[in-house]
């Protein structure tokens, strides 16, 4: 564990808040240092991860997929059967553990697709903290299943009517409520985004997917993967799957932004394609956004790569090479969506589908004795609302 | 010496305080801006800070982002502010401020803007989301007599020292945590706090966020030698569209209370 982070990631990173916020961001950089270096409190973190996440989570040989693609041989790590359906959980439960530690009793938390509000309001139950989810009214409307169980979880959950009305305005409403209330709460961010240490710390909490996709398929195969793929909004998913395997050459790695309608139409999420360096939530980072430096709403008909930004380590990742961003529009998803229900009997979450998408396009280009291992990061029955209204007819 | 420091001096001989009032350039219009900037000298303004419209105004409260909705609405950029400083510039010696998010200046480019905002006759920069740990982007390009206003608020703490050592300006106290336009009142310890930036710093002392009122005003002003009034103004423009007579009122309502 090298901390003492400097806070950056090449050019991108940093800590661009209101000075209001700049004590706080430096206490919760000593405790986490302090946290991810204290043998007590890891233990507590696996403990809740085996007991209560359910970890490890298992790594599937998709035969059928497989079968059906002609190719590489495909595997699945099965964040979808972690407990409340998606990775989110894995970097709550560090998060809160910290929370806990620093003494605060309330928690605040932003969410897209509402995985990570869900995820934060589960925790909070489990901890006994007071929680408020900030989710943009649109997201609302598209993921009211996970409305309804944040609910019951216990969370308030805050309808956000201010600009895109979707995760990049919740996040907003979010950072100013921290604001407003810093001296006696804490922000779960739900992404490798945000100011330092947040993208560090979500990586280094979401870093177990790809720590056990290593040792089970070493278990398995004997040997690493020749392509990881995982989809990337602001990308904690694809961090965590990624980071154990970046010194590793052999090994292709490739984030799949959402292409939305199409990445010339102006209508998607692609911000690596398409962004430019700028400063939004707190880093710097690939942003999309007009020459007046405005930022541009992003689309996606999943909520959780509805994000006009990506991870400040991402857009560093981008520039040196080491990972390939690709996108997948919201057709190509949907299809995959499809393909994995009907092949495998698994009902991927639409963000997950990208990934999906682009393994299933790359296995068959790839020889038979090759591993493609893609990142299913949660479950779509959230999802299935969405789907039932865009394949109506079709099924 | 400089135009901030010109009016700071002045008000502090005749035993006064110095009123920043801000608006949001291009709320109703640029035009109306152009106008409001006299009203609000007329009513008494000392220094006027003019807001920079952003898509994601991190900092600030619903009224001053609708404000920022409404000016990117009517297609203000920076380019037609910095013309619009620039015709103003011609007609009063009244310092100008801008207060734009970092994102702001890196569309427009660092360098350039220093350079537009020497020739256009800015007086001073606020960059809300760009603390001290991040200036050292920027510091290159400053320009002579175009200093970077420091914030510093009431969890800065151990932090002010070392903020404060070398600002210029002024420094801009939060009288409150949260967004501008706060209702929730202000620090509970915001005098003790506005005692502490005393007597780590020689420079004057502005407090902003939440003051709205004369009894704002008058609980504040014995600690500081400024008081910026933000969204209660562009709460006014926004009521009347804009009616300068209006806003002339409610700054010289503050500024004699």
């Amino acid at each position: 564990m090298h901390m003492k982070h400097s806070g950056k990631f090449g050019q991108f990173g940093g800590q661009y808040v209101p000075e209001t916020l700049m004590q706080a961001l430096q206490d919760l950089e000593h405790a986490l240092e302090a946290c991810l270096a204290d043998a007590a409190f890891m233990t507590e973190y696996n403990r809740l991860l085996n007991r209560y996440v359910g970890r490890p989570s298992l790594l599937y040989h998709a035969e059928q997929l497989t079968k059906k693609l002609g190719g590489a041989r495909i595997y699945l790590k099965r964040e979808d059967l972690n407990h409340t359906g998606a990775h989110k959980i894995n970097n709550v439960m560090g998060q809160l553990l910290l929370a806990r530690h620093m003494g605060k009793r309330r928690v605040i938390a932003e969410t897209g697709a509402g995985q990570h509000g869900v995820a934060t309001a589960t925790g909070a139950a489990l901890f006994g903290m007071e929680c408020t989810v900030f989710m943009g009214e649109e997201d609302i409307e598209r993921q009211k299943l996970n409305v309804f169980r944040m609910k019951l979880l216990g969370a308030r959950v805050e309808p956000v009517r201010s600009g895109t009305r979707t995760l990049k305005d919740a996040t907003n409403e979010a950072i100013r409520e921290w604001v407003r209330c810093v001296e006696d709460t804490y922000y779960v961010i739900g992404s490798v985004v945000g100011p330092h240490p947040y993208p560090l710390m979500v990586r280094e909490f979401q870093k177990v997917i790809g720590e056990e996709t290593r040792s089970q398929l070493l278990a398995a195969e004997g040997r690493l993967p020749d392509l990881l793929v995982a989809c990337v909004g602001g990308g904690s998913n694809a961090m965590g799957f990624f980071h154990p395997f970046l010194e590793d050459g052999s090994v292709r790695l490739v984030g799949v932004e959402a292409g939305g309608c199409g990445i010339g139409t102006g209508r998607h999420g692609a911000a690596v394609a398409k962004g430019k360096a700028g400063v939004l939530h707190g880093m710097k980072t690939l942003l999309l956004q007009d020459e007046e430096g405005q930022i541009l709403p992003a689309h996606s008909v999943s909520a959780g790569l509805d994000y006009p930004g990506v991870g400040p380590e991402h857009a560093h990742l981008s520039e040196t090479g080491r990972v390939r961003y690709e996108s997948v529009t919201n057709a190509e998803a949907l299809n995959a969506f499809r393909l994995l229900a009907e092949t495998e009997g698994i009902i991927p979450a639409l963000e997950s589908a990208h990934a999906v998408a682009y393994g299933a396009k790359a296995a068959p280009l790839m020889d038979r004795d090759t591993i493609i291992v893609v990142n299913l990061s949660g479950r779509g029955d959230k999802d299935v609302h969405t789907a039932a209204g865009l394949l109506e007819g079709e099924l | 010496m400089s135009r901030i420091e010109k009016v700071f001096e002045t008000k502090r001989k005749s035993g006064e305080k110095v009123l920043i009032a801000y608006l949001m350039a291009g709320h109703p219009t640029l035009e109306a801006s152009e106008e409001l900037v006299y009203a609000l000298e007329r009513g008494g303004a000392g220094i006027i800070e003019l807001g920079v419209p952003f898509s994601d105004p991190l900092a600030d409260g619903p009224v001053i982002q609708a404000a920022a909705v409404c000016a990117l609405e009517n297609g203000t950029t920076l380019r037609k502010i910095f013309d619009m400083v620039s015709r103003i510039r011609q007609k009063t010696q009244v310092p100008l401020v801008l207060m734009a998010y970092y994102n702001s200046l890196l569309g427009y480019g660092v360098e350039a803007f220093f350079d537009a905002c020497k020739i256009a006759g800015i007086d001073g920069v606020i960059i809300p989301d760009l603390p001290y740990e991040e200036q050292q982007e920027v510091t290159p390009y400053l320009v002579e007599n175009i200093p970077l206003i420091p914030l510093a608020a009431p969890t800065s703490g151990s932090r002010l020292q070392k903020i404060l050592a070398h600002a210029r300006g002024f420094v801009y106290c939060i009288s409150s945590l949260g967004v501008t336009g706060t209702q929730d009142g202000f620090h509970r310890e915001v005098e003790g706090f506005l005692s502490q930036v005393r007597a780590v710093s020689d420079l004057p002392l502005a407090v902003g966020f939440g003051i709205a009122s004369s009894q704002d005003v008058r609980r504040l002003a014995p600690y500081v030698d400024g008081i910026i009034v933000g969204s209660a103004i562009v709460r006014k423009i926004e009521e009347t569209g804009g009616n300068p007579q209006a806003v002339e009122a409610l700054v010289k309502e503050l500024s004699d209370s």
